[in-house]
């Protein structure tokens, strides 16, 4: 963009600041050059730095910038104490220092055209593009109050006080009036996002009080920009012509920059979002449409001398979501690291041009008093203007900001280069001290960048401010954070308030309802039913801790064999270290002691347990039901069609219903809530069909278990009979089973019994040789799909080769669904009740068992076939005992 | 539901509710209008049935079991008084609550401590006072979709004991919960704002 950039109308300028020093530069290497293009004749070689200078040295000042980066890091000392802004400006001293000395001439600065064209729109368009939005929107009413109360506030009292100072004689003699201590007040009071995001990204607050600073920065923009031109052209018109309706016509204008340079941004998101849709066959050009559509909001919003920074902010924010499920993965790999190689590049390029630019005695006219007191004011008077505003703020908020926070807040008002640069846009004509007022700019910035930016760091440590935590929260904080949202949202239900997710529910609703539809491909709505992708994910993850698990053993020989068995096979080479830590690690996970192979399945456990730890998380993030806040719309059931949200709330709705179904029907509470259950149950059962007729949809777990509960009490009473045989052959190999585990399983709590795992099929064969030899006749043996104590395996194996012969037949009659006659409707059955629901056993079925049932292939309902099948190949290894342990006393029944 | 202001001064107890739980006069206001909205048969209590008529509990995983907790042991109707002490558990915590902290009053029922207690009763079903294994999986399949197999739902809860489980006895106490837990900020997560 900077590039581009010397061919548009930044160009005059600079040419300007590049030509002087490299021409001088170059200027010995010049003269032959020109000499030889005199001499006439066809030349071979030509040196003509006139035509490639001006790119050549902003190539050049880029690379500069970049190796010093490069250099500031290679101490990592430095830069943990050391914030890089402050680097780069010190850096551009010294560079603006050499240059100087051998020029005399200040030829490079930061000209306003090219910080404002090309320097600050990929900033701000990484920060709206990168915006947390909830995090935004839910602190967007403080960020509002900071960033225009706020601003308005400092511009207002620094500009007065320096005035009032002024009067009083303190700062000599000035050619200055009252309004151009205001107009140097405005431009002085912004919080600058450039210098805010450099210093605060290093110093890790927490989220929120960084966005509240962040958020302050870009939105104080639009009051920047009116307060500075208002008070430019009242400085242009003279005091004493300034009337009312001049200060009304400011007022309004400040809703018009704000409002219009937000609809701008708006609109050109809607746009863009609109123009990723249909891009599928140029997927080339795709990360081009971001930049080129969000920069022309900018300059469209400049046109209209609208706030282009709120524009080009709001672009990022609005089109985020749609431009990501839009363009293909790669172009959005892309996107991102091309906006965070052209904000960083600019940021770099900006500090360092700050520094360069101080040096140049022509800028310079100093006044201790006026630098000074900027200095203290400014500081003095956020701070003031901060703990009014929070105190006001913290009667609403729930986040309370707490003094510390506030401490952090006030220094945090970095001031940077768009002061700088606005305070170069001033007319000498006019301000009649741009001078003064430029070089106290520049000491307002390099204090604020330099001084607080080095000591902000100690003093958060110091004050101890939360920081941000960028570790995985652990999986109680995860399971328990959401279980929190829901029972807020509960509460909030039963004592009646809406909350004040009240709008964000509306909006997600249109959202959904008009805005998806019309601005995402159609393959990224359905998409967003992420059943799919996070199918992938999890194999991809599957695979890559598989390939990962066989590198680490050296060899990668498993996995191009045949048969995923040949895993087992693998050399493993004990450590003595690891078996002591491996028998008290199986101990306390009560792993099944089934596994002879405790080494091997150790080693492998262990090392991939962070992948399996990252399954388990993700497992939970993408699964666990989302609190209502985050999909109101849910309300709207008369939709048919079954959104990921609604699929949710009919599922919990059921499950809600149907447990209490069970109390009314224990507190007998007539046919008519019968008659609702029967339909309900319909549902239901149309749900389940639906949902098993997804390849990979896996039958609601909830809902058979009860019906299946009563429907295999009085099976198994008669299977005995009919059966003993299974009975008694299948005995030995449970009492075998059981011998074995019985350590673990006696360790185990109550509760374990509740597993619902029907694991004998696989890990007897597997695991142990000698069970497997007593369930050899009865089961034909599973292969064990992997080896690996296992992930949670998200494509379920093909049912076939873990069914024996009995299921197999009967696999083609496998509607996932009982029988009429022999599934008993919640009211028929022999009750049981919300007690027995706790009971675990009613989960628990062994391979002999379900075996007997599946027998009994027609009349017998086995609503849990499949889902007990597909599970056999992927299953956990910690739940193995249990059901083996309660088999043995559930079989003589 | 008739007005507010009559019934002002309806609320019985009002002052002593109000210290117990420290709500403003303005909240309990609104609770006890709210109360008697929920109370259909204006009986002057709560029956499950009452909360169970609120249409978005039954979308809530764990709407029933927060239901269950405004009728603690097993009784069958609660009252304002009782109806407001579960609230209150969510009353944000505000400074003076930190402050006028009197040894010998009971700990505000907004504390972190009650928090925390709250939620752990609503998983720990038999009131042992410790999340089984088993209690964390019934939770877990409460929370999760039906898109998760039962083995890695066991899986996970088996992870999620494992790792606060710090006695090793393959059960969450209070203790290991709140420790667990205490990097959260769960007097936050466990506000609601317009509680105070």
């Amino acid at each position: 963009m900077w590039g581009l950039g010397s061919r548009g109308p930044g160009r005059g300028l600079l040419l300007a600041l590049a030509l002087g020093g490299l021409a001088r530069a170059g200027g010995v290497e010049m003269k032959p050059g020109d000499a030889h293009g005199e001499s006439g004749g066809f030349q071979v070689v030509t040196f003509k730095w006139a035509h490639v200078q001006d790119p050549y040295v902003i190539a050049l000042w880029i690379l500069v910038a970049s190796v010093a980066k490069i250099g500031f890091h290679l101490s990592h000392k430095v830069t943990s104490v050391v914030p890089e802004s402050a680097l780069l400006i010190v850096l551009g001293l010294v560079l603006g220092g050499i240059v100087w000395a051998a020029d005399h001439i200040a030829s490079f600065t930061l000209t306003p055209t090219v910080f404002f064209f090309y320097l600050l729109p990929p900033i701000v368009l990484d920060a709206g593009y990168f915006m947390p939005n909830r995090l935004f929107f839910g602190n967007l009413g403080t960020i509002l109050l900071y960033a225009v109360v706020g601003t308005v506030w400092n511009a207002a009292t620094t500009g007065l006080s320096l005035y009032g100072v002024f009067l009083s004689g303190l700062m000599g003699d000035l050619k200055i009036g009252l309004l151009d201590f205001l107009l140097f007040g405005s431009l002085i009071a912004a919080v600058d996002p450039v210098a805010v995001l450099a210093v605060f990204e290093e110093v890790h607050v927490n989220e929120v009080l960084f966005i509240i600073v962040f958020g302050e920065s870009l939105l104080n923009d639009a009051v920047t920009v009116v307060l500075y031109n208002v008070f430019e052209s009242f400085v242009a018109l003279g005091g004493d012509n300034v009337t009312g309706v001049d200060c009304v016509k400011g007022i309004v204008s400040f809703f018009v920059v704000s409002l219009g340079g937000t609809l701008v941004g708006v609109v050109f998101a809607f746009l863009l979002s609109l123009v990723t849709r249909f891009t599928k066959h140029v997927r080339i050009i795709e990360p081009g449409f971001v930049f080129v559509i969000s920069y022309l909001s900018y300059l469209t919003s400049e046109m209209l001398s609208l706030s282009a920074i709120l524009a080009i902010t709001f672009c990022g924010i609005c089109c985020q979501k749609y431009v990501k499920a839009n363009i293909s993965e790669q172009s959005a790999t892309t996107v991102r690291y091309t906006m965070k190689m052209l904000a960083s590049g600019a940021e770099t390029i900006i500090f360092m041009f700050l520094g360069i630019s101080a040096v140049n005695p022509f800028i310079w006219t100093w006044n201790t008093a006026f630098v000074l007191l900027t200095l203290v004011f400014i500081s003095v008077y956020r701070a003031i203007g901060v703990v009014l505003q929070t105190w006001l703020l913290n009667r609403y908020r729930m986040v309370q900001l707490e003094p510390i926070d506030q401490v952090v807040l006030s220094y945090g008002g970095l001031r940077g280069a768009v002061a700088f640069a606005l305070v170069v846009l001033l007319d000498g004509e006019k301000v009649k001290e741009k001078n003064l007022f430029v070089s106290t700019t520049i000491i307002v910035v390099f204090f604020t960048v330099i001084f607080q930016g080095l000591t902000i760091k100690p003093l958060v440590q110091w004050l101890k401010v939360k920081r941000s935590e960028h570790r995985e929260p652990r999986l109680n904080e995860k399971l328990h954070g959401r279980a929190f949202d829901h029972i807020l949202s509960a509460i909030e239900d039963i004592s009646g308030q809406i909350g004040h997710n009240y709008l964000r529910d509306k909006w997600s609703h249109f959202d959904r309802k008009f805005l998806s539809r019309v601005l995402m491909r159609r393959s990224a709505q359905k998409s967003r039913d992420r059943i799919l992708n996070v199918f992938h994910e999890l194999n991809l993850k599957d695979a890559i801790s598989y390939v990962a698990e066989g590198e680490r053993r050296g060899s990668l020989a498993f996995i191009r064999s045949p048969s995923t068995d040949n895993m087992v096979n693998v050399d493993f080479t004990p450590r003595s270290s690891t078996v002591e830590a491996s028998v008290s690690y199986l101990l306390r996970e009560n792993v099944s002691a089934v596994c002879l192979d405790m080494q091997s399945l150790e080693q492998r456990r262990r090392s991939i347990r962070d992948a399996e730890d990252m399954v388990t998380h993700h497992t939970l993030q993408q699964y666990l039901y989302k609190p209502r806040q985050e999909y109101k719309h849910l309300y709207s059931r008369h939709e048919l069609t079954p959104t990921e949200d609604e699929k949710q709330d009919r599922e919990i709705f059921h499950r809600t219903m149907r447990k209490r179904l069970e109390s009314f029907k224990s507190t007998k509470l007539g046919l008519n809530q019968n008659k609702k259950a029967a339909k309900m149950y319909k549902r239901e059962r149309a749900q389940k069909r639906r949902n098993s007729s997804i390849p990979n949809g896996k039958l609601p777990m909830e809902n058979p278990v009860q019906n299946f509960t009563i429907k295999e009490k009085d099976l198994e009473l008669s299977d005995t009979e009919e059966h003993p045989n299974y009975d008694e052959e299948m005995s030995g190999g449970i009492e075998f089973l059981a011998s074995v585990t019985k350590d673990t399983a006696s360790d185990s709590p109550a509760g374990d019994t509740g597993s619902d795992t029907p694991l004998t099929g696989r890990s007897s064969p597997r695991h142990g040789p000698p069970a497997a030899a007593a369930a050899a006749p009865e089961k034909p043996l599973i292969p064990a799909r992997l080896q690996r104590p296992r992930a949670p395996s998200p494509v379920p194996p093909a049912p076939a080769p873990t069914q024996n012969p009995e299921s197999a037949a009967a696999a083609p009659a496998e509607p996932p669904e009982r029988e009429p006659g022999a599934g008993p409707t919640p009211g028929a059955g022999p009750g049981p009740g919300p007690e027995r629901r706790g009971l675990p056993s009613a989960h628990a079925r062994s391979a002999a068992a379900r075996r007997v049932h599946s027998r009994r292939s027609f009349q017998r309902p086995r609503a849990r076939r499949r889902p007990a099948l597909l599970k056999l190949a992927s299953l956990p290894p910690s739940c193995h005992a249990p059901p083996h342990a309660l088999e043995q006393e559930e079989t003589p029944l | 539901m008739g007005s507010r202001s009559s019934h002002a001064a309806v609320i019985p107890d009002a002052d002593s509710i109000r210290r117990e739980t420290g709500f403003s006069q303005a909240s309990l206001l609104r609770l006890h209008h709210r109360f008697r909205a929920l109370d259909r048969n204006k009986k002057g209590y709560l029956s499950r049935m009452d909360l169970q008529q609120i249409g978005a509990l039954a979308v809530n995983p764990l709407g029933d079991r927060i239901i269950e907790s405004f009728f603690p042991d097993g009784s069958q109707q609660v009252d304002f008084p009782g109806f407001v002490r579960v609230l209150a558990h969510f009353r944000p915590v505000e400074d003076e609550d930190t402050e006028t902290q009197d040894p010998k009053k009971p700990e505000p029922l907004n504390s972190r401590r009650n928090k925390l207690h709250y939620a752990f009763q609503l998983y720990d079903l038999d009131g042992d006072g410790k999340i089984s294994r088993h209690e964390m999986l019934q939770v877990l399949r409460l929370m999760v979709g039906v898109q998760v197999t039962e083995e890695q739902l066991e899986n996970i809860a088996d992870r999620t004991v494992q790792e606060a489980d710090e006695d090793g006895d393959g059960a969450v106490s209070f203790v290991e919960f709140t420790k667990s837990l205490e990097k959260m900020d769960v007097e936050q997560k466990m506000s609601i704002r317009i509680l105070k």
